[in-house]
C-alpha cells in the first residue's frame, strides 16, 4: 500500500468540479489548496501575486460601490465622501428603464415585457415542448403585434404613445427583439440562398452576406439616419426607431446566416436525400426536414449573436437615439449631478452584464446538453 | 405553365433579379429626386477641396487648409493605428488570459475566468466610454501628473511617454539593424557543419538592438514646464481610452479561442512531451502554442475583423479616426451624405477584405500539410 493511495482514499479527486468546502474537515482542505494553490514553486508564486493583487484590488472596491456608498437622498448633497452616490442611480431608475415614458402608462412596459417572456418559455424550455415549431413561429409573429400594440398604442383605446419619449434599457430590449425577429428569417433566407444551386442566388447571398460583414454596424445606422432620408420618395419619412431597426435587421442578418449556414452544414446529406426520395419538393424539404435539424444545432450559436447584438444596440446613442447607455450619458451632463460618471457607467454596465451573462450561460448549457446528446 | 422544375427555377430567379433591379432603379431615382430638390449632385470632387478644420491627432502632416483627401490619409493612418496596437495587445493579453483559464492553479484560473465574463458580457461601447470618462477623464490636472515607471506622465491631456533622440550616425545603423533582423531566420536555418545553426542567430537581433539601443544620444522625459509639459511623446486619452477598449474587450474573446485551441491538441502530444521529460513551459511552448495556433487562426481572423471594424467607435469619444472625422466634421462642412458614407464603406470592406486575405495566405502557410 502507498501513501498516495491511502491519501486518495481520504480525499478522493472529485471529478471535474472542486471547491473549497465541498468536502468537509480541515484536512480536507489543506490538501485542496495545496492541490490547486500551491503545488509547485511557480504556482505559489503566482497565487502570492494573484493573491496580493486581489487584497489591493477588491476591499477598495468594495469600500467604494458597498461600505462608503449613499443609496438614499435625492439630492447630490446627499452623497458625500468617496464612495459611490448611487443616489444618483436612485433617483433616475425609471428614466433608466423607459426612458421618458408618460408615469400612467408604464404598466404597459411591464406587460409588453411579460408578454415578451411568457413567449419566449415555451421556445427556450429544455425538455420536451409540445408544438415548439408553432411557438417559435409565434415569437416572431404575434409577440412584437402584442408589443407593438402595448407600447405604442392607439388602438383599444390606450393613448399613443410616440417612440421619441421611449428610452432606456427598454430601447436595448425592443430593438434587439425586432432585430431578432427581422435577422432570423432573413438569415435562414440568406444561408439557404447561399448552399442554393441557382447562380444568381447564391451570388447576391454571398455578395450580401459579405458587403453586411465586411463593414462597421456604426456606418450602416449612420446610413439609416442619414442615407435612408434620400432613398425615400419626396415628403415620406420614417420614424428614427424604425430606421435603426431595420438596419440593425439588414446588418445581423447577414451574421445570423452564417451562423445558420454552419447548421445546415452539420446536417447529413442523407436526410436531403432522403426527403427527396420521399417526393418533398425543395420548400418542404427545407422547412420540414432539414431546418428543424439545423436550427437545433446552432441554437447556441444563435443565442450568442443574440448576446452580440443586445450589446451592440448601445451603438445606436452615436446617431442620437437615448438607449440605456445614452440615457446615462445624458444624465452625466446634468449641471447638478457632475462627477458621476464612474456610477454611471458601472451601473449600465451592471445591468448588461445580468442579462447577457443570463443568456450567455443558457447558450453554453444548451451547448453541454447538444454536446453530451452527439457523444452518445 | 413551365413544367421542368430547372427552368421554373431558372425563371425564378431572374425575376428575383429583375425585381431588385427595379427597386434599385426606384430608389435611385428617389435619390436622384431628393438631391435635386437640396441642388446638389452627385461627385466626388470635394475630396479635392479645402478642409478648414484640424485633426487634433495625427501620424503624418496635417494642417487647417489641406484638402480632404489628405484628411482621409490622415484618418485611415489613425484608424490603422489603433487597430493595430489594438490587434498586438489583443492577441498578448488574449493569450495570457486563455493561458490562465487552464492553469492548475484555481485562483489564477478563477480570475481568468471572471476577467472573461465580465468584459465578454457588457457592451464594448460601455467599456470605451468607461475609460474615457471614468479613467482617463478623472486624471489629475497637469500639475499632479502621476509619474509612472520609465519616466512616463500620465494626467488630464494623456500620456506622455519618454522620447528618444538618436545620434546622427543612428541612419545607417538603423538600416544594419533592421538587415540583421530581417536575416535573421535564414541564419536560423543556415548548416554549420551538419547543424543549423538554430538559437545561436539571435546573436544577430541582439547586436542589432545594442547598436540601436547605442546610437541613442539622449532621452528626453516629459517634464513640467510652466503651464505645459515639455518635452516627450504626447499619446491623447482618446487613443489610450480606444486602445484600452478595443484590446481588452477582443482580448476577452481571443482567450477563448486560445482556451479551446489548446484543449484541442490531443492529450497524447502533452503527455509524449512529459515523457520525453520537457519541462512545463517548454510543453506549452514548443508542443502544445504551435499546434493550437493552426487551430486559432480561422476564429482569430474574425476577432481582428471585428476588432478593426470596432475602431469606428472613436466617434463616440471623439478619437479622430475615419468614421468621427468622415461621418462627423466632414458630413457637416460639405452635406455629401451618400459621397462619405460610400467612402466609408469602400474603405472598410478595402481593410477588411485585405486583412482576411492576409490572414487565410498565413493560414495555408501554418496548416498542417498531410501526406
Amino acid at each position: 500500500m502507498s501513501t498516495e493511495s491511502e491519501a486518495s482514499k481520504i480525499t478522493p479527486a472529485a471529478p471535474g468540479w472542486d471547491f473549497p468546502g465541498s468536502r468537509a474537515g480541515l484536512g480536507a482542505a489543506v490538501a485542496w489548496t495545496r492541490r490547486n494553490l500551491f503545488s509547485s514553486p511557480f504556482n505559489t508564486v503566482l497565487t502570492v501575486l494573484v493573491g496580493l493583487f486581489l487584497a489591493w484590488a477588491l476591499p477598495a472596491m468594495f469600500r467604494w460601490a458597498v461600505l462608503n456608498a449613499t443609496v438614499t437622498g435625492a439630492t447630490r448633497a446627499a452623497c458625500g465622501g468617496e464612495g459611490a452616490c448611487w443616489t444618483f442611480i436612485q433617483v433616475r431608475l425609471p428614466l433608466f428603464f423607459v426612458g421618458r415614458y408618460p408615469p400612467d402608462e408604464r404598466w404597459r412596459v411591464l406587460a409588453a415585457l411579460v408578454a415578451l417572456i411568457g413567449f419566449c418559455i415555451p421556445v427556450l424550455r429544455e425538455g420536451h415542448v409540445r408544438h415548439r415549431g408553432i411557438w417559435f413561429a409565434l415569437l416572431f409573429t404575434a409577440c412584437p403585434a402584442i408589443v407593438g400594440v402595448l407600447l405604442l398604442g392607439g388602438v383599444f383605446g390606450l393613448p399613443y404613445v410616440d417612440t421619441s419619449l421611449w428610452g432606456g434599457l427598454m430601447i436595448d430590449v425592443v430593438v434587439s427583439f425586432v432585430t431578432v425577429a427581422g435577422a432570423i428569417p432573413l438569415g435562414i433566407l440568406l444561408a439557404l440562398g447561399r448552399r442554393s444551386q441557382l447562380s444568381v442566388i447564391r451570388g447576391l447571398s454571398i455578395a450580401y452576406i459579405e458587403l453586411w460583414r465586411g463593414v462597421p454596424l456604426l456606418t450602416v445606422l449612420f446610413m439609416s439616419a442619414v442615407i435612408v432620408p434620400l432613398l425615400m420618395p419626396n415628403g415620406v419619412t420614417a420614424d428614427r426607431l424604425l430606421r435603426a431597426m431595420i438596419a440593425m435587421v439588414l446588418f445581423n442578418a447577414a451574421y445570423m446566416a452564417e451562423v445558420v449556414r454552419g447548421g445546415l452544414q452539420g446536417v447529413p446529406e442523407g436526410q436531403e436525400e432522403a426527403a427527396a426520395t420521399l417526393g418533398l419538393r425543395w420548400w418542404q424539404m427545407q422547412a420540414l426536414v432539414v431546418l428543424p435539424q439545423a436550427l437545433r444545432i446552432v441554437l447556441p450559436g444563435i443565442v450568442n449573436t443574440v448576446v452580440d447584438l443586445f450589446k451592440d444596440v448601445t451603438l445606436i446613442t452615436i446617431i442620437g437615439l437615448s438607449d440605456l447607455l445614452g440615457v446615462v450619458n445624458q444624465a452625466l451632463k446634468d449641471p447638478a449631478w457632475l462627477g458621476m460618471a464612474r456610477e454611471g457607467y458601472a451601473f449600465a454596465a451592471f445591468v448588461f452584464f445580468v442579462c447577457c451573462y443570463l443568456m450567455s450561460s443558457y447558450s453554453r448549457r444548451l451547448e453541454r446538453r447538444l454536446n453530451r446528446g452527439h457523444a452518445h | 405553365m413551365v413544367r421542368r422544375p430547372s427552368s421554373r427555377a431558372r425563371i425564378a430567379q431572374w425575376a428575383l433579379l429583375a425585381a431588385l433591379a427595379a427597386v434599385a432603379w426606384r430608389l435611385g431615382g428617389n435619390v436622384a429626386d431628393n438631391l435635386d430638390a437640396r441642388h446638389m449632385t452627385f461627385s466626388f470632387g470635394f475630396l479635392s477641396d479645402r478642409a478648414n478644420f484640424d485633426i487634433p491627432f495625427r501620424i503624418v502632416d496635417w494642417k487647417v487648409g489641406d484638402t480632404y483627401s489628405r484628411a482621409l490619409l490622415v484618418c485611415t493612418l489613425n484608424t490603422l493605428l489603433v487597430s493595430a496596437l489594438g490587434v498586438v495587445a489583443a492577441t498578448l493579453i488574449g493569450l495570457l488570459v486563455g493561458v490562465m483559464r487552464l492553469s492548475d492553479n484555481w485562483l489564477v484560473r478563477n480570475v481568468a475566468l471572471a476577467y472573461i465574463e465580465v468584459v465578454r458580457n457588457t457592451p464594448q461601447l460601455v467599456q470605451v466610454a468607461f475609460w474615457y470618462i471614468g479613467v482617463l477623464q478623472a486624471m489629475p490636472p497637469l500639475r499632479q501628473s502621476i509619474a509612472l515607471p520609465g519616466g512616463a506622465l500620465l494626467n488630464i491631456r494623456g500620456l506622455y511617454l519618454p522620447t528618444l533622440h538618436f545620434a546622427p550616425w543612428a541612419a545607417p545603423v538603423a538600416w544594419g539593424a533592421a538587415a540583421a533582423v530581417l536575416v535573421t531566420p535564414l541564419v536560423w536555418r543556415l548548416r554549420w557543419r551538419g547543424r543549423p545553426l538554430g538559437a545561436k542567430a539571435l546573436v544577430l537581433p541582439a547586436l542589432a538592438l545594442a547598436a540601436v539601443i547605442a546610437s541613442v544620444a539622449q532621452v528626453e522625459r516629459p517634464a513640467l514646464r510652466g503651464f505645459n509639459i515639455a518635452g516627450g511623446l504626447q499619446i491623447p486619452p482618446e487613443l489610450v481610452a480606444l486602445w484600452a477598449g478595443l484590446s481588452m474587450y477582443s482580448s476577452a474573446f481571443i482567450a477563448e479561442i486560445v482556451r479551446a485551441a489548446i484543449l484541442a491538441v490531443p492529450k497524447g502530444q502533452r503527455e509524449a512531451a512529459l515523457s520525453l521529460g520537457l519541462r512545463p513551459g517548454q510543453i506549452l511552448a514548443k508542443v502544445v502554442l504551435p499546434q493550437a495556433l493552426r487551430i486559432m487562426v480561422p476564429p482569430l481572423t474574425s476577432q481582428y475583423l471585428n476588432l478593426i471594424k470596432s475602431s469606428s467607435l472613436g466617434a463616440a469619444i471623439a478619437y479622430p479616426e475615419l468614421f468621427s472625422i468622415f461621418a462627423g466634421t466632414v458630413l457637416n462642412q460639405t452635406g455629401r451624405e451618400l459621397e462619405t458614407i460610400l467612402i466609408l464603406m469602400a474603405i472598410f470592406l478595402t481593410i477588411s477584405l485585405s486583412t482576411s486575405a492576409f490572414m487565410n495566405w498565413y493560414n495555408r502557410r501554418v496548416a498542417l500539410v498531410t501526406r
